[in-house]
């Protein structure tokens, strides 16, 4: 079981990072999405993998430690708000460069023209 | 345990909680209320400085759980010199802010003070895990005010800046999470007891972890391979909130300074003064990127923003040297730069404001209005962030130098740092020169009205320097105290053994 749990660790992480590198705002979204499901895996792993113990002290000889689970419980709510937050900007940024580049233009744009824009949108 | 502990993270709480309901009240009954809310946290925290000046630790247990089993929040100088220091500085943003910048959105105020909630929890948690619920609060906070006031030039590096702080954000709760599968603690005084025990294979989790919280912190206070997203966010923020930020790196730097001597300090055994070889280079690398980008600004507020770099790395130096007369000259330095760099974004967005089209960029434009006024003010926030005499940036520069023992690194900091001033110097009278007394032939706007509030808390803001100089005995010896503090850590672990007060009363007990 650990085996498979440190690789599905791996794959939504290993995803999740070159998701981000994508440079467009939806994958980039996705690519969060995943790493903070690799996260929480991790944290969630950090107790150690056992099963049908019990997670209180003195009940039984072997138990299972509950704080990992309340860790992951905060963050699981943090990162749902994060992602919510950042759908948005990237709507937002969707809506404002007409694009959905990260930078907001494509490659090929030249600094100058960008620039330009600017100045004739001020 | 006293109550008093919780009333800088309380007082924001309520009265943020009370402007998200507010929002189609008149703006002068917000504001109002706002700024009532930021002067109690402002008393409330100067309580805290006077409670912490005798030397000991003070802890709020929530729940009445006997630490390590609950999430305390601890009380010692540098918690209280931090909460001062944040208190101060967004009292006068939040000022600034009510004469004008808080229109055209309506839960403006509630987001500035749950910031400033989130910077009060990071400053006094004693817990890991709680310290990234306070980053998480911040930084939310955080991203609604970088867009306040719209415009599409605040979309890109608004969004640079979320990404790379939820990244920022996985890579701590790894660090963490590997820190508890080591030590199975997240208390930070239970942490100082447990690591020196780690053996065998865990000692790499720990160590890994360690780094890991390091990189985040570092993300945080902007240390050069991570600072590249903070120019442009802090450029295009409005001022009042630009100059709140100048307090968020120094979070980051906070974070080191709390939670890496502490834990991994002289007494970690194998894990002892984790990460700090790497961080002098760093820091220094940082000074010399930040003066780079300094010299090369084409408007006054990236010009400030790379000031915020450069002193991140002016503070880094000497913290990672670990001395404690470093550490006291760092925090001396902190408290004069974070109100320096503020008062400059104030400045700069004035100055934009007061030159019609050409508004804060290094161009030669046609005289701008009441130039006297604000060129006064420029000056002497650059005689401080340059660190001329007789202001508090040259008294702070001067500790650190002092505070170096001869040897490679003092060679090394030495003339860097001079050299650093001296450049930084270059930059800022390269701007002023420009803006303030190039001026060139042309039809001049009307200007925009220079509110009695704005220009009050930026004349005041900026003249904090001069205070410090003025209070600079008393205030040193603060910092020498707290570094004292903060080098000999068995006070801080003592607090596993105080025990948590519990009332004859339990309805009392039962207060949080």
């Amino acid at each position: 079981m650990e085996l498979l749990f440190a690789l599905v660790i791996g794959a939504l992480t290993a995803s999740g990072v070159y998701l981000l590198l994508r440079a467009r705002t939806f994958p980039v979204v996705m690519g969060l999405t995943l790493l903070s499901y690799g996260v929480n895996l991790f944290l969630f792993a950090t107790g150690r993998l056992a099963t049908g113990q019990q997670p209180v002290i003195g009940t039984a000889a072997n138990y299972t430690d509950p704080l990992p689970q309340a860790l992951v419980l905060t963050a699981i709510v943090i990162g749902f708000a994060m992602t919510a937050f950042l759908v948005v900007l990237a709507l937002r940024n969707l809506a404002d460069n007409e694009n959905d580049h990260v930078d907001g233009q494509q490659e090929n744009t030249s600094p100058a023209s960008k620039q330009e824009q600017e100045v004739t949108s001020k | 345990m006293t109550h008093w502990l919780i009333a800088p993270i309380l007082i924001p709480l309520l009265g943020g909680i009370l402007q998200v309901f507010m929002g189609y009240a008149p703006i002068g009954l917000r504001r109002t209320l706002a700024i009532t809310t930021t002067v109690l946290m402002l008393a409330s925290s100067i309580i805290l400085l006077v409670l912490a000046s005798d030397d000991s630790y003070r802890i709020y247990a929530f729940g009445n759980w006997q630490p390590p089993f609950g999430i305390v929040l601890v009380l010692d100088r540098l918690a209280a010199l931090m909460l001062v220091l944040t208190a101060v500085l967004g009292l006068f943003c939040h000022i600034y802010a009510s004469g004008g910048a808080d229109e055209g959105n309506r839960q403006f105020h509630t987001l500035f003070l749950f910031q400033l909630m989130g910077l009060n929890i990071a400053f006094l948690t004693g817990d890991l895990f709680n310290l990234f619920v306070a980053f998480e609060v911040l930084l939310i906070a955080s991203y609604g005010l970088l867009m306040h006031g719209g415009g599409t030039a605040r979309t890109v590096p608004g969004l640079h800046y979320v990404v790379l702080n939820l990244v920022g954000s996985a890579l701590f709760l790894i660090g963490v999470g590997m820190i508890y599968s080591a030590t199975g603690t997240l208390n930070m005084a239970d942490l100082a007891v447990k690591i020196p025990q780690v053996s065998g294979s865990n000692v790499n989790l720990v160590k890994a972890g360690g780094m890991m919280l390091l990189v985040v912190f570092g993300l945080k206070a902007a240390i050069l391979p991570l600072c590249f997203w903070l120019p442009k966010a802090y450029a295009k923020a409005t001022a009042p909130v630009a100059a709140l930020f100048a307090v968020m790196t120094k979070v980051g730097i906070y974070a080191i300074v709390r939670v890496f001597p502490l834990i991994f300090g002289e007494g970690a055994g194998e894990l002892a003064n984790l990460g700090m070889d790497w961080l002098f280079p760093l820091a220094l690398i940082t000074l010399s990127m930040g003066v780079i980008g300094a010299l090369g600004a084409n408007n006054l507020k990236t010009l400030v923003a790379w000031q915020v770099i450069i002193s991140v790395g002016t503070l880094l130096a000497p913290i990672a040297l670990g001395s404690e007369a470093g550490l006291s000259a760092a925090l001396f330095y902190l408290i004069s730069t974070t109100w320096t760099v503020a008062a400059l974004f104030l400045v700069s967005e004035l100055v934009a404001s007061q030159r019609g089209l050409a508004a804060d960029n290094i161009i030669p434009a046609p005289r701008m209005h009441h130039r006297t006024f604000l060129s006064v003010l420029f000056l002497i926030g650059a005689v401080a962030a340059g660190g001329l005499p007789p202001l508090s940036g040259f008294f702070g520069k001067l500790l650190i130098l002092q505070s170096v023992e001869p040897g490679v690194e003092m060679a090394w900091l030495w003339s860097v740092l001079m050299e650093i001033s001296f450049f930084t110097l270059i930059a800022y009278s390269r701007a002023g020169s420009i803006v303030f007394w190039r001026n060139v032939d042309g039809p001049v706007e009307p200007p925009a009205p220079l509110g009695n509030r704005v220009s009050i808390s930026t004349g005041i803001l900026t003249c904090m320097t001069m205070v410090i100089v003025v209070l600079a005995g008393p205030l040193s010896d603060y910092t020498r105290a707290t570094a004292e503090q903060l080098h000999n850590n068995s006070g801080y672990i003592n607090i596993l053994q105080t025990p948590v007060h519990v009332p004859q009363n339990p309805i009392v007990g039962e207060k949080n």
